[in-house]
């Protein structure tokens, strides 16, 4: 055991943030294990450095046209995915498209969950006619099916990527306040938060410094798991026509100005769905795993 | 296992759980209406203007105005929205003049067949194939449905559709295109035979019409099939998760000494504790599908609900839109409050 396992995993730490940096550790090695969830970690991290580094991975500009090259198959020289209607090298573009789909999935999972968290923690906190409101609100918001609210919300907010990303948010909050209102529900009446309170602390306190971060794990795990979904729903607005607009190369927008040529060129619909399907299969296996770790539910059996 | 017994008190216990489960619904539908009046409300585009055309007068702008109702304050208009939705009256469509609920009426029993014909594909395949995961936990076979159920977790269902296209249509033409029919066979559906349900397979099936019938079938399957691989990964996941808890309980064991056929304790036994939560899971994943068909509809050319609201959404059509949102909200609703029934008439537990 070298000097840094031996510290990570000290039974008795010297510092609470040594202690919180061996739980993180442990849970690592216990993920490592599951070779499903690595997969999906990889591929994440593909993505990342794809759009981080997207003018590197891609030969040429998803932008430029050039007629003369239109609709190449797969594997000519200098497009090994081939070129779209426009001749545009569908490589390039599916890589500049990891920048619009990252973009989307952090502003999704930045905005909603927050949202979730403070409804959550407030009706949990607070119970009586505070729960009883904002519970309703969430049950009708939950009632509405996602795709068609967002779709609706869409049709008025006019479209384009943020009003895609608001829908969306808009959207996708309501399990995250059930997530936090359950785990509200069991730290509210414990000791510690009692002690908190004798202390003086008045409730935004509690909640914010005390409930909320007990209530992060669950919807961490939640939001891995949701992004998948969140992919899905932007790439099925930008297949619509209701997301990015041309000429971005949007994952779902390019599906569908490939529809046309369906039958005879099919490469120019399959590549970018191609992408959508890995990327949302990577978040599900790293979110699928990250619920076996870190839930200590599912962890018991 | 309990007999279930019917003392009166119990009934009225029941009756009293339904009846507070009716007021939710109404309170939700009311949230529903609300959200989409909002909506509605703060649509950009002018609902009068598009009535009466960019040359009408001030007085006729003014004349139409008032006929909509819009001259009411606020919560008066949301009112008389209320009042007329639950009279079925969800406004006239601006593209067609016509009101939305007769159009929505015709579109409907497409949208159904097709999520129908999903969903029980979704049981069929989904239910054993959990069932066969959770008996050989960490077997080849319990990886293989995982994974092949995270797939559909992870797949666009409108990309699958172009596949579904390309290969099984395009390339092999082992099934029909886009459509419900042939045109051919449209003509004779239109004209020659009595259409009782709206769902072509029983309709064509009534009245004898086994050619048509066959003809539909072409056209649903692939569709139908498509939809039921995303309900089959969602049922048969929750199956095994069920099942797994379920064998893990002493009565399984009990019945395992008493030497009784594993067949009968997997499907007779456990099987009857499995059902009850995935009656719910089931009645989700149907209205899911609902949803589902949007994208669904639009790539096969689907003239259901989901092909309903897109046409609107491209026309500018915003009461068709919403009526639409309105339609499949109200049908998702109800299907999560009869899954919560039936939960209660099938486990005693459920019903103190």
């Amino acid at each position: 055991m070298t000097r840094m396992t031996q510290w990570l995993t000290d039974p008795n730490p010297t510092s609470r943030h040594q202690a919180r940096i061996g739980q993180v550790w442990l849970a690592w090695i216990r993920l490592r294990r599951n070779p499903l969830a690595i997969t999906g970690l990889t591929i994440i991290l593909i993505l990342f450095a794809m759009a981080a580094f997207a003018p590197l991975f891609a030969t040429q500009d998803p932008t430029t046209q050039d007629l003369t090259q239109r609709l190449l198959p797969p594997g000519t020289r200098g497009h090994w995915l081939g070129t779209d209607d426009f001749g545009r090298d569908i490589w390039s573009r599916i890589v500049h498209g990891a920048r619009i789909t990252l973009y989307i999935v952090a502003l999704v999972a930045l905005t909603a969950p927050a949202l979730g968290l403070l409804i959550g923690t407030v009706a949990g906190y607070f119970g009586g006619l505070v729960d009883t409101t904002l519970m309703r609100i969430t049950d009708i918001f939950l009632a509405f099916p996602r795709l068609i609210l967002a779709l609706a919300l869409v049709a008025v907010l006019g479209p384009g990527i943020f009003n895609a990303v608001l829908a969306i948010a808009l959207t996708a909050w309501p399990p995250y306040a059930r997530v936090a209102r359950a785990e509200t529900l069991t730290v509210r009446s414990s000791d510690y938060i009692a002690a908190v309170r004798l202390q003086g602390a008045g409730s935004a306190r509690i909640i914010w410094g005390h409930v909320m971060p007990m209530c992060l794990p669950s919807v961490i795990i939640r939001v891995t798991l949701d992004m998948a979904g969140v992919i899905l729903i932007a790439a099925g607005l930008g297949f619509l026509g209701l997301g990015a607009q041309p000429p971005l190369p949007e994952w779902g927008l390019m599906i569908s100005s490939g529809r046309k040529f369906l039958f005879e060129q099919w490469w120019v619909a399959t590549m970018p769905g191609l992408a959508i399907f890995i990327v949302s299969l990577g978040f599900n296996l790293l979110g699928d795993g990250l619920r076996d770790v870190l839930d200590p539910r599912s962890a018991a059996r | 296992m309990t007999t279930t017994q019917n003392t009166p008190a119990r009934s009225l216990a029941f009756l009293r759980q339904i009846a507070g489960g009716l007021t939710t619904l109404a309170i939700t539908l009311l949230g529903l209406l609300l959200v989409t009046f909002f909506i509605g409300r703060v649509v950009p585009i002018d609902p009068v203007l598009s009535i009466v055309g960019e040359r009408a007068t001030a007085a006729q702008y003014e004349a139409a105005r008032v006929a909509l109702g819009l001259d009411q304050p606020l919560w008066k208009q949301f009112g008389i929205y209320v009042l007329d939705a639950v009279q079925g009256d969800l406004g006239t469509s601006i593209r067609t003049g016509a009101p939305i609920i007769g159009e929505i009426a015709r579109y409907f029993p497409a949208t159904l067949e097709l999520a129908t014909l999903g969903t029980i594909i979704g049981v069929i395949v989904g239910v054993p194939a959990g069932v066969l995961a959770a008996t050989r936990p960490g077997s080849l076979a319990d990886q293989v449905v995982r994974l092949v159920g995270l797939m559909g977790y992870s797949m666009p269902v409108f990309w699958l559709g172009l596949i579904g296209l390309l290969v099984f249509y395009g390339h092999l033409d082992w099934v029909g295109g886009p459509g419900r029919l042939d045109p051919v066979y449209e003509m004779m559906l239109e004209f020659s035979m009595t259409q009782y349900t709206g769902a072509i397979l029983i309709d064509t099936a009534l009245n004898g019409a086994w050619e048509v019938f066959a003809n539909a079938l072409s056209h649903i399957v692939l569709p139908a099939g498509i939809l039921g691989y995303v309900s089959m990964a969602y049922i048969s996941r929750m199956t095994r998760s069920f099942m797994m808890n379920e064998l893990g309980q002493e009565y399984i064991t009990t019945a395992r000494v008493k030497g009784m056929p594993e067949w009968r304790v997997i499907w007779v036994h456990a099987m009857k504790n499995v059902m009850v939560p995935l009656i719910t899971v089931i009645a989700l994943s149907y209205a899911y599908l609902l949803e589902g068909s949007v994208l669904t509809e639009t790539i096969f050319a689907w003239p259901g609900l989901g092909s309903y609201i897109t046409d609107a959404l491209f026309t500018a059509d915003m009461p068709a839109v919403l009526g639409g949102t309105i339609v499949v909200g109200v049908v998702f609703v109800t299907l999560n409050m009869a899954s919560d029934i039936l939960y209660r008439l099938v486990d005693p537990r459920a019903r103190t």
